[in-house]
Protein backbone atom coordinates (compact mmCIF):
# COMPACT_ATOMS: atom_id res chain seq x y z
CA UNK A 1 0.00 0.00 0.00
CA UNK A 2 1.34 3.36 -0.98
CA UNK A 3 1.13 6.49 1.14
CA UNK A 4 -1.91 8.06 -0.65
CA UNK A 5 -3.94 4.88 -0.14
CA UNK A 6 -3.09 4.82 3.58
CA UNK A 7 -4.03 8.49 3.93
CA UNK A 8 -7.27 7.77 2.06
CA UNK A 9 -8.21 4.97 4.43
CA UNK A 10 -7.43 7.04 7.53
CA UNK A 11 -9.54 9.98 6.29
CA UNK A 12 -12.33 7.71 5.03
CA UNK A 13 -12.52 5.87 8.37
CA UNK A 14 -12.63 9.22 10.17
CA UNK A 15 -15.46 10.45 7.91
CA UNK A 16 -17.53 7.28 8.27
CA UNK A 17 -17.04 7.12 12.06
CA UNK A 18 -18.06 10.77 12.41
CA UNK A 19 -21.13 10.19 10.21
CA UNK A 20 -22.13 7.22 12.40
CA UNK A 21 -21.57 9.42 15.44
CA UNK A 22 -23.91 12.04 13.88
CA UNK A 23 -26.66 9.42 13.89
CA UNK A 24 -25.97 8.00 17.34
CA UNK A 25 -25.60 11.27 19.25
CA UNK A 26 -28.73 12.39 21.05
CA UNK A 27 -27.79 16.03 21.46
CA UNK A 28 -27.87 18.26 18.32
CA UNK A 29 -24.65 20.06 19.26
CA UNK A 30 -22.77 16.74 19.32
CA UNK A 31 -24.22 15.89 15.91
CA UNK A 32 -23.08 19.28 14.60
CA UNK A 33 -19.53 18.71 15.88
CA UNK A 34 -19.51 15.25 14.26
CA UNK A 35 -20.59 16.83 10.96
CA UNK A 36 -17.67 19.27 11.20
CA UNK A 37 -15.29 16.28 11.48
CA UNK A 38 -16.89 14.74 8.37
CA UNK A 39 -16.44 17.98 6.43
CA UNK A 40 -12.81 18.45 7.46
CA UNK A 41 -11.89 14.88 6.54
CA UNK A 42 -13.63 15.35 3.17
CA UNK A 43 -11.54 18.48 2.68
CA UNK A 44 -8.47 16.32 3.34
CA UNK A 45 -9.67 13.89 0.67
CA UNK A 46 -10.08 16.76 -1.81
CA UNK A 47 -6.49 17.79 -1.08
CA UNK A 48 -5.43 14.18 -1.69
CA UNK A 49 -7.14 14.34 -5.08
CA UNK A 50 -5.32 17.55 -5.95
CA UNK A 51 -8.38 19.83 -5.75
CA UNK A 52 -6.89 22.45 -3.46
CA UNK A 53 -9.41 25.21 -4.17
CA UNK A 54 -12.40 22.98 -3.46
CA UNK A 55 -10.72 21.83 -0.23
CA UNK A 56 -10.23 25.43 0.89
CA UNK A 57 -13.83 26.36 0.00
CA UNK A 58 -15.07 23.24 1.79
CA UNK A 59 -13.34 24.30 5.01
CA UNK A 60 -14.20 28.01 4.78
CA UNK A 61 -17.83 27.78 3.59
CA UNK A 62 -18.97 24.43 4.99
CA UNK A 63 -16.78 23.95 8.03
CA UNK A 64 -16.81 27.66 8.78
CA UNK A 65 -19.90 29.55 7.67
CA UNK A 66 -22.62 26.90 7.40
CA UNK A 67 -21.68 25.03 10.56
CA UNK A 68 -21.37 28.26 12.55
CA UNK A 69 -24.92 29.02 11.40
CA UNK A 70 -26.04 25.59 12.61
CA UNK A 71 -24.31 25.90 15.97
CA UNK A 72 -25.70 29.42 16.37
CA UNK A 73 -29.26 28.23 15.73
CA UNK A 74 -28.82 25.32 18.16
CA UNK A 75 -27.62 27.81 20.77
CA UNK A 76 -30.37 30.31 19.96
CA UNK A 77 -33.17 27.76 20.23
CA UNK A 78 -31.57 26.13 23.26
CA UNK A 79 -32.03 22.74 21.63
CA UNK A 80 -31.89 19.99 24.20
CA UNK A 81 -31.87 16.22 24.06
CA UNK A 82 -33.88 14.64 21.30
CA UNK A 83 -37.22 13.37 22.53
CA UNK A 84 -38.13 9.92 21.36
CA UNK A 85 -41.52 9.66 19.71
CA UNK A 86 -42.93 6.79 17.74
CA UNK A 87 -45.54 8.38 15.56
CA UNK A 88 -44.00 7.13 12.34
CA UNK A 89 -44.31 3.40 11.73
CA UNK A 90 -42.47 3.73 8.41
CA UNK A 91 -39.31 5.00 10.09
CA UNK A 92 -39.41 2.25 12.73
CA UNK A 93 -39.73 -0.69 10.38
CA UNK A 94 -38.71 0.68 7.00
CA UNK A 95 -35.74 2.86 7.85
CA UNK A 96 -32.88 0.36 8.04
CA UNK A 97 -34.07 -1.89 5.15
CA UNK A 98 -34.70 1.09 2.87
CA UNK A 99 -31.34 2.68 3.64
CA UNK A 100 -29.57 -0.65 3.15
CA UNK A 101 -31.44 -1.20 -0.13
CA UNK A 102 -30.39 2.24 -1.34
CA UNK A 103 -26.77 1.58 -0.34
CA UNK A 104 -26.94 -1.82 -2.10
CA UNK A 105 -28.30 -0.29 -5.31
CA UNK A 106 -25.57 2.35 -5.35
CA UNK A 107 -22.86 -0.24 -4.57
CA UNK A 108 -24.17 -2.52 -7.34
CA UNK A 109 -24.12 0.37 -9.81
CA UNK A 110 -20.53 1.17 -8.84
CA UNK A 111 -19.47 -2.48 -9.07
CA UNK A 112 -21.11 -2.83 -12.50
CA UNK A 113 -19.54 0.28 -13.94
CA UNK A 114 -16.09 -0.10 -12.38
CA UNK A 115 -14.65 -1.67 -15.54
CA UNK A 116 -15.49 1.41 -17.59
CA UNK A 117 -13.76 3.91 -15.35
CA UNK A 118 -10.54 5.34 -16.74
CA UNK A 119 -7.52 5.19 -14.43
CA UNK A 120 -7.15 8.36 -12.35
CA UNK A 121 -5.12 11.11 -13.94
CA UNK A 122 -1.84 12.09 -12.37
CA UNK A 123 -2.33 14.32 -9.34
CA UNK A 124 -1.98 18.03 -9.96
CA UNK A 125 -2.06 17.59 -13.71
CA UNK A 126 -5.72 18.36 -14.09
CA UNK A 127 -6.98 20.99 -11.74
CA UNK A 128 -4.89 23.93 -10.84
CA UNK A 129 -6.96 26.74 -9.41
CA UNK A 130 -6.12 28.72 -12.55
CA UNK A 131 -7.76 26.16 -14.83
CA UNK A 132 -10.77 26.05 -12.55
CA UNK A 133 -11.22 29.82 -12.61
CA UNK A 134 -10.76 29.96 -16.40
CA UNK A 135 -13.59 27.46 -16.77
CA UNK A 136 -15.77 29.16 -14.16
CA UNK A 137 -15.53 32.58 -15.80
CA UNK A 138 -15.80 31.46 -19.42
CA UNK A 139 -18.04 28.46 -19.92
CA UNK A 140 -19.97 28.66 -16.66
CA UNK A 141 -20.22 32.44 -16.37
CA UNK A 142 -24.03 32.60 -16.69
CA UNK A 143 -24.69 30.00 -13.96
CA UNK A 144 -22.09 31.83 -11.87
CA UNK A 145 -23.99 35.12 -12.24
CA UNK A 146 -27.27 33.34 -11.50
CA UNK A 147 -25.90 32.09 -8.18
CA UNK A 148 -25.51 35.71 -7.09
CA UNK A 149 -29.26 36.18 -7.63
CA UNK A 150 -29.87 32.97 -5.72
CA UNK A 151 -27.87 34.25 -2.77
CA UNK A 152 -29.68 37.60 -2.89
CA UNK A 153 -33.07 35.86 -2.84
CA UNK A 154 -31.89 33.59 -0.02
CA UNK A 155 -30.80 36.59 2.06
CA UNK A 156 -34.15 38.32 1.50
CA UNK A 157 -36.01 35.10 2.29
CA UNK A 158 -34.07 34.54 5.50
CA UNK A 159 -34.73 38.11 6.66
CA UNK A 160 -38.46 37.92 5.84
CA UNK A 161 -38.78 34.54 7.59
CA UNK A 162 -36.84 35.40 10.71
CA UNK A 163 -38.26 38.86 11.48
CA UNK A 164 -40.75 39.01 14.26
CA UNK A 165 -44.27 39.89 13.17
CA UNK A 166 -45.87 42.87 14.83
CA UNK B 1 -2.85 6.94 -6.73
CA UNK B 2 -6.07 5.96 -5.01
CA UNK B 3 -8.50 4.18 -7.39
CA UNK B 4 -11.63 6.16 -8.24
CA UNK B 5 -13.80 3.29 -7.03
CA UNK B 6 -12.66 3.81 -3.43
CA UNK B 7 -13.96 7.37 -3.49
CA UNK B 8 -17.27 6.30 -5.03
CA UNK B 9 -17.79 3.59 -2.41
CA UNK B 10 -16.98 6.02 0.42
CA UNK B 11 -19.41 8.48 -1.12
CA UNK B 12 -22.13 5.80 -1.28
CA UNK B 13 -21.54 4.88 2.38
CA UNK B 14 -21.75 8.53 3.47
CA UNK B 15 -24.91 9.08 1.41
CA UNK B 16 -26.50 5.96 2.93
CA UNK B 17 -25.63 7.18 6.42
CA UNK B 18 -27.18 10.53 5.53
CA UNK B 19 -30.40 8.81 4.46
CA UNK B 20 -30.37 6.78 7.67
CA UNK B 21 -30.00 9.93 9.75
CA UNK B 22 -32.72 11.66 7.73
CA UNK B 23 -35.18 8.84 8.38
CA UNK B 24 -34.32 8.16 12.01
CA UNK B 25 -33.68 11.51 13.61
CA UNK B 26 -36.54 13.46 15.17
CA UNK B 27 -34.81 16.77 15.75
CA UNK B 28 -35.42 19.13 12.84
CA UNK B 29 -31.89 20.61 13.06
CA UNK B 30 -30.28 17.16 12.94
CA UNK B 31 -32.40 16.25 9.91
CA UNK B 32 -31.13 19.38 8.22
CA UNK B 33 -27.57 18.29 9.03
CA UNK B 34 -28.32 14.91 7.42
CA UNK B 35 -29.20 16.75 4.20
CA UNK B 36 -25.84 18.55 4.36
CA UNK B 37 -24.12 15.18 4.83
CA UNK B 38 -25.80 13.84 1.68
CA UNK B 39 -24.76 16.95 -0.28
CA UNK B 40 -21.18 16.41 0.88
CA UNK B 41 -21.27 12.79 -0.29
CA UNK B 42 -22.41 13.93 -3.74
CA UNK B 43 -19.63 16.54 -3.83
CA UNK B 44 -17.09 13.79 -3.19
CA UNK B 45 -18.45 11.91 -6.23
CA UNK B 46 -18.16 15.04 -8.38
CA UNK B 47 -14.53 15.62 -7.42
CA UNK B 48 -13.66 11.92 -7.82
CA UNK B 49 -15.05 11.84 -11.36
CA UNK B 50 -13.40 15.16 -12.12
CA UNK B 51 -10.09 13.60 -11.16
CA UNK B 52 -10.79 10.37 -13.02
CA UNK B 53 -11.68 12.15 -16.27
CA UNK B 54 -8.95 14.76 -15.92
CA UNK B 55 -11.37 17.67 -16.38
CA UNK B 56 -12.07 20.42 -13.83
CA UNK B 57 -15.78 20.67 -14.81
CA UNK B 58 -16.84 18.56 -11.84
CA UNK B 59 -15.11 20.91 -9.42
CA UNK B 60 -17.07 23.86 -10.86
CA UNK B 61 -20.26 21.95 -10.10
CA UNK B 62 -19.02 21.36 -6.56
CA UNK B 63 -18.67 25.12 -6.14
CA UNK B 64 -22.27 25.58 -7.33
CA UNK B 65 -23.48 22.86 -4.96
CA UNK B 66 -21.71 24.59 -2.06
CA UNK B 67 -23.34 27.93 -2.97
CA UNK B 68 -26.79 26.34 -3.15
CA UNK B 69 -26.18 24.53 0.14
CA UNK B 70 -25.22 27.79 1.83
CA UNK B 71 -28.37 29.52 0.51
CA UNK B 72 -30.43 26.51 1.57
CA UNK B 73 -28.94 26.59 5.06
CA UNK B 74 -29.79 30.29 5.45
CA UNK B 75 -33.43 29.88 4.37
CA UNK B 76 -33.87 26.50 6.08
CA UNK B 77 -32.58 27.70 9.42
CA UNK B 78 -34.87 30.73 9.13
CA UNK B 79 -37.81 28.36 8.69
CA UNK B 80 -36.57 26.27 11.64
CA UNK B 81 -36.45 29.35 13.89
CA UNK B 82 -39.97 30.30 12.79
CA UNK B 83 -41.28 26.79 13.40
CA UNK B 84 -39.61 26.52 16.78
CA UNK B 85 -41.08 29.87 17.79
CA UNK B 86 -44.60 28.90 16.77
CA UNK B 87 -44.62 25.28 17.94
CA UNK B 88 -42.33 25.51 20.97
CA UNK B 89 -40.76 22.23 19.85
CA UNK B 90 -38.01 21.04 17.53
CA UNK B 91 -39.59 17.64 16.99
CA UNK B 92 -40.67 17.11 13.38
CA UNK B 93 -43.50 14.85 14.49
CA UNK B 94 -45.16 17.84 16.12
CA UNK B 95 -45.01 19.94 12.95
CA UNK B 96 -48.08 18.43 11.31
CA UNK B 97 -50.10 21.42 10.12
CA UNK B 98 -50.47 20.02 6.60
CA UNK B 99 -51.17 16.46 7.75
CA UNK B 100 -54.58 15.06 6.78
Amino acid sequence: MTAPVIIFFVLAALAVLAAVSLILQQHPIHSALSLIVVMVSLAGLYLLMGAEFVAAVQIIVYGGAVMVLFVFVIMLLNAGLEERTNFSKLATFGGIPLALALGGIIAAAIAKSSGHLPPPAASGAMSSTKQLSMLLFSEFVYPFELTSFLILVAILGAIVLAQREN
Amino acid sequence: MVPTNYYLILSAILFGLGVLAFVFKRNIITIFMAIELMLNAVNLTFVAFSQALGKPDGEVFVLFVIVVAAAEAAVGLGIIILTARNRRSLNVERVDLLKL
